[in-house]
């Protein structure tokens, strides 16, 4: 044990300083989301950057929906199969751990983050383990797991090409599938050879194969590894774990202790449901028939194994999922499979991209999980951050209601806490929208007033300034409809 | 079959776009049709709706509810409107003493094109109008209400019109109510996604059948100078007759 | 102890929450009629396996009738993935094509299980064979040039192996090295991935192998801006031989 760790220092961009105070955050969310929308709508060669990539995704997407016989009858089915396990969650999540633990499985449930982060740095204490290798989780983002390992001493390395990448820069990922589709190459190349002292190239290829060759004596020398899991299998007592790379593979399979994190949302009853979930989470998610591996582990190595894991844990995780399961409105919102296809979709997204949420979850979902696993009121500014178009509603493979939930979020928000200006607001625009005869004089007015706009269009002074600094406002009529009407009337 | 139609002139066709609500009139009486109007509405609640503050609302759809209770048929020149009174009226009704009401009107509430080609059977109103033009799908008549098709086969049948669909037509624009005015800077930037994508049809007219997504296309237009003119389907169909 | 106290505290507001119903999926509050798509009799999950298997069969990707039509889709699937798939005649031409393959491929040293094609491809490449059923050392294991495996089934609808700990040499040989080399027999094609469930629970019952899964494709990645590049960390080629 003479080789120290390589000390990894605790992230503090404004990336990584994301959605609690575990990293002290420097400003209020809803702030910081503002300022972030502003600075990144501002930024046409990150708009494009982020156009480019999806507009890949859309290509493969279509073609692999459209060989479905009937998606639509699959994402039915998908949406009643969630509803059937979310619907009856403990029954499942007891027969999953009666199954998987009779196989010398141990299971935790953890109530918070903390406690979930408290087990797995016991277990690897306990075991005098040191490295780390993880496979993508983004359960394990949300309970801050690299932090935490981090500050007692263990190396920690992530697998996963884009988790890595966003590693190495020491920042959050920047979407729940894509971590690292932010980047050009061009950045990649720059931030591996500032890290890694690699020469520069603009090969995807290349920059690929330098992670490669990183991380294959990382697998065979970590002692633990720490992945999320897609699936819960209730019937077989079985995680299931969807990637492409391979990484995940390796990182269950090499190191004397596997360690799976996992939200309790995430069981299906049977394991022929994934003859349904398995392609449309492919589908939906990067546009693939099926990812590269799809693994299904049923406990560690089993008597007679060539090989495995001495120990494999699972960690069911709740953190608040259970405040929204009590939500019957939002009930839905646990049936996600974390496909990332609202993000690909959502405008928005599109637009402010997936740092400027300052969330785990990224995008529409995230908008929505978010006050639940969280609070209300500081999050709350993500279900207003909408034009409520409903792209993420109809893109969603199993159903869920997104857009509709985001008009929830706000109406449980403003009657939770309202917002007195806004309150009153809209109190004034209830009662003036009310009384024809005052809307109507308001309106003869407003073509004098509009003559005068021009002196302070598009400035600050300008009472329609968050209109017009982006847009020309339009002219009310001296004729309106209401006019023509009444001379018609006569 | 004749029918007493009753149109609901939203606030921003009222005072910027009567244009539109007089192009739905002259059509609606070349048809046939009896027509009625409510002087007294304006705005059917969508933006307190919107914001979180549904009690607010009530107190504007509640006179909309009254108004509109023993109309025959509602005809809507948005399909934003449109799905307020059809889909989200519901929503905001629910579990109260005019839950009931808010169905009914919901069910003989219809979008403009809708009402057109699935009500009246109607898909050729014999307008010219010898131009190329773009279409843009206003985000709740195509998702909430699934109005596609519709304004698609009245343009069709409009002579000399040649439609080329753009890339993102699909796409919000970015207005999404109070959203423009609470979060200018993707407004905008959504807007010039869309102005782009039209822009790229090398086409002089955006048409859609939601007024509000026209204002908001309109001022990313004009601000970015690009020479391109919003048109209401309505108004397409009011031309060369 | 807090694993016991969590357990049952999650448990217990999991029952609370669930006290209050909620409205089925697929339609929202306030809207009277369900959208187009069909809506079951009964929760798809709880039906019977076979009305289950035969539900999803009407949704899935198309896959054909007959073997015949499994294989050329089995092969469009490859070709898509950029799996290399032989079907070979009989056991010569597999000898054949294997020959092949060490010689394009410059093999010396290949990583492999024992099992009745992997001992005859042994046989047929003669090269220094790195067997792991005895356990093994992962760095030899990584310096191999290929590892060769059987598997349980290959997947038409979707070009994929499917492999168990238990078939194909445990859990490290089918992905450590960069070359990973398949050899099945021509009844092991299935048509989808509802066969592939019933063929996994018919086979093990009970009793599964700790790791099971799907391999479709060589390892993958589209990280750097979409841009799909193979060999991310498993095998940066895949063969599947079939006889």
């Amino acid at each position: 044990m003479a080789i120290a760790p390589e000390k990894i220092e605790v992230p503090a961009g404004s990336g990584a300083a994301h959605d609690d105070n575990f990293h002290n955050p420097p400003e209020k969310p809803s702030a910081q989301f503002h300022h972030d929308a502003d600075e990144k709508t501002a930024d046409l060669r990150h708009r494009d950057l982020i156009q480019s990539a999806l507009g890949k995704y859309y290509v493969a997407r279509a073609g692999k929906q459209s060989k479905f016989q009937n998606w639509g009858a699959a994402r039915q089915a998908a949406a009643e199969v969630k509803w059937e396990a979310v619907g009856h969650l403990d029954k499942y999540l007891r027969e999953f751990e009666d199954k998987i633990s009779a196989r010398g499985t141990k299971v935790f449930w953890a109530s918070t983050e903390e406690e979930a982060r408290d087990y797995i740095v016991g277990v690897i204490k306990d075991a005098g383990a040191r490295r780390i290798i993880k496979s993508k989780t983004m359960t394990g983002e949300e309970i801050h797991l690299n932090a935490a390992l981090e500050k007692e001493g263990f190396e920690v390395a992530e697998s996963d090409l884009g988790e890595y990448i966003v590693q190495l820069r020491e920042e959050a990922p920047y979407h729940f599938v894509f971590p690292a589709m932010h980047l050009s190459r061009g950045e990649i190349s720059d931030l591996f050879k500032e890290k890694l002292g690699t020469a520069a190239t603009d090969s995807p290829e290349e920059l690929t194969m330098i992670a490669r060759e990183v991380m294959r004596e990382k697998y065979i020398a970590a002692d633990v590894g720490i992945s999320g899991g897609n699936f819960a299998i209730a019937e077989t007592g079985m995680i299931s774990i969807t990637e492409n790379e391979g990484n995940a593979r390796l990182s269950v399979s090499l190191p004397k202790i596997h360690i799976a994190i996992m939200g309790i949302e995430k069981v299906l009853p049977k394991m022929s449901d994934l003859a349904l979930f398995l392609p449309m989470l492919a589908t939906a998610g990067a546009g693939q028939a099926l990812t590269g591996y799809n693994t299904l582990l049923g406990g560690p190595k089993q008597p007679g194994e060539i090989d495995g894991p001495e120990e494999f844990h699972v960690v069911l995780l709740d953190n608040g999922r259970t405040k929204l399961l009590a939500d019957p409105e939002q009930r839905d919102a646990l049936s996600c499979i974390r496909c990332g296809a609202c993000l690909n979709v959502c405008p928005i997204f599109k637009n402010v991209g997936g740092h400027t949420y300052g969330t785990t979850y990224q995008g529409p979902i995230g908008s929505v999980i978010t006050p639940h696993f969280k609070e209300m009121q500081t999050w709350k500014h993500l279900s207003s951050a909408s034009s409520l178009c409903g792209a993420c509603t109809e893109t969603c493979p199993v159903k869920i209601d997104l857009a509709h939930h985001l008009l929830q979020n706000r109406r449980n928000a403003a009657q939770q806490k309202p917002v007195w200006s806004e309150k009153w607001a809209m109190k004034g625009f209830a009662w003036f929208m009310n009384q024809p005869r005052l809307y109507r004089l308001a309106l003869k007015l407003a073509p004098l007033a509009q003559a005068f706009h021009p002196l302070v269009k598009g400035r600050r002074l300008d009472p329609l300034y968050v209109w017009t600094a982006g847009r020309e406002f339009p002219k009310v009529k001296r004729e309106t409809f209401k006019d023509f009407w009444a001379k018609r009337e006569k | 079959m004749i029918m007493k139609i009753t149109l609901f002139i939203p606030c921003f066709v009222d005072s910027f776009y009567p244009q539109t609500g007089r192009a739905m009139v002259r059509i609606f009486e070349k048809l046939g049709h009896t027509l009625d109007y409510k002087p007294q509405l304006t705005c059917c609640g969508q933006p307190p709706f919107n914001a979180g503050y549904w009690d607010e609302s009530r107190k504007v759809a509640v006179k909309v509810l009254d108004a509109l209770g023993d109309a025959e048929r509602v005809v809507i020149a948005s399909g934003s409107c449109g799905a307020m009174l059809k889909v989200f009226y519901n929503e905001l009704f629910k579990d109260t003493l005019r839950e009931a009401d808010a169905r009914a009107l919901g069910e003989k509430t219809f979008e403009f094109s809708d009402f057109l080609v699935n009500e009246l059977g109607v898909t050729d109103i014999g307008a010219k109008f010898p131009h190329a033009v773009t279409w843009h799908d206003g985000c709740h008549g195509l998702r909430e209400l699934g109005i596609k098709t519709e304004p698609r086969a009245l343009l069709s049948n409009v002579e000399g019109l040649e439609l080329r669909e753009m890339g993102e037509a699909a796409t919000c624009c970015g207005f999404g109510g109070l959203f423009s005015a609470k979060f200018p800077s993707i407004s905008v930037a959504m807007g010039q996604v869309k102005t782009k994508s039209a822009v790229e049809t090398d086409t002089k007219y955006i048409v859609s059948n939601d007024g509000s997504c026209l204002m908001h296309i309109q001022g990313v237009l004009d601000r970015e100078r690009r020479g391109m003119k919003c048109l209401h389907l309505a108004e397409v169909l009011n031309q060369g007759w | 102890m807090p694993t016991t106290s969590s357990r049952e505290t999650i448990l217990s507001a999991i029952r609370r929450a669930l006290a209050v119903p909620a409205p089925k999926p697929g339609h929202h509050a306030g809207e009277s009629e369900p959208q187009q798509e069909p809506q079951f009799q009964n929760t798809f999950s709880i039906l019977g396996q076979e009305a289950a298997t035969s539900q999803k069969r009407t949704w899935l990707p198309p896959v054909g009738e007959s073997w015949d039509a499994w294989a050329d889709l089995f092969a469009a699937n490859s070709l898509d993935l950029k799996t290399q798939w032989i079907l070979c005649a009989d056991e010569a031409e597999l000898k054949t094509q294997l020959q092949r393959l060490r010689a394009e491929n410059g093999w010396t040293k290949i990583g492999l299980h024992r099992g009745e094609l992997t001992d005859l491809a042994a046989e047929t490449l003669g090269l220094e064979n790195f067997y792991v059923d005895d356990g093994y050392d992962a760095h030899q294991l990584e310096k191999c040039d290929a590892g060769i495996t059987q598997c349980d089934a290959l997947v038409a609808q979707t070009g994929s192996v499917l492999s168990t700990n238990q078939s194909a040499g445990g859990r490290v040989l089918s992905i450590l090295p960069p070359h990973h080399v398949v050899i099945a027999r021509r009844e092991q094609l299935l048509p989808d991935l509802p066969a592939a469930f019933e063929l996994m629970q018919e086979k093990y019952g009970d009793n599964y192998p700790s790791l099971m899964g799907f391999i479709t494709g060589p390892s993958r990645t589209g990280d750097i801006e979409r841009i799909l590049v193979l060999g991310a960390h498993g095998p940066k080629k895949l063969t599947v031989l079939c006889v």
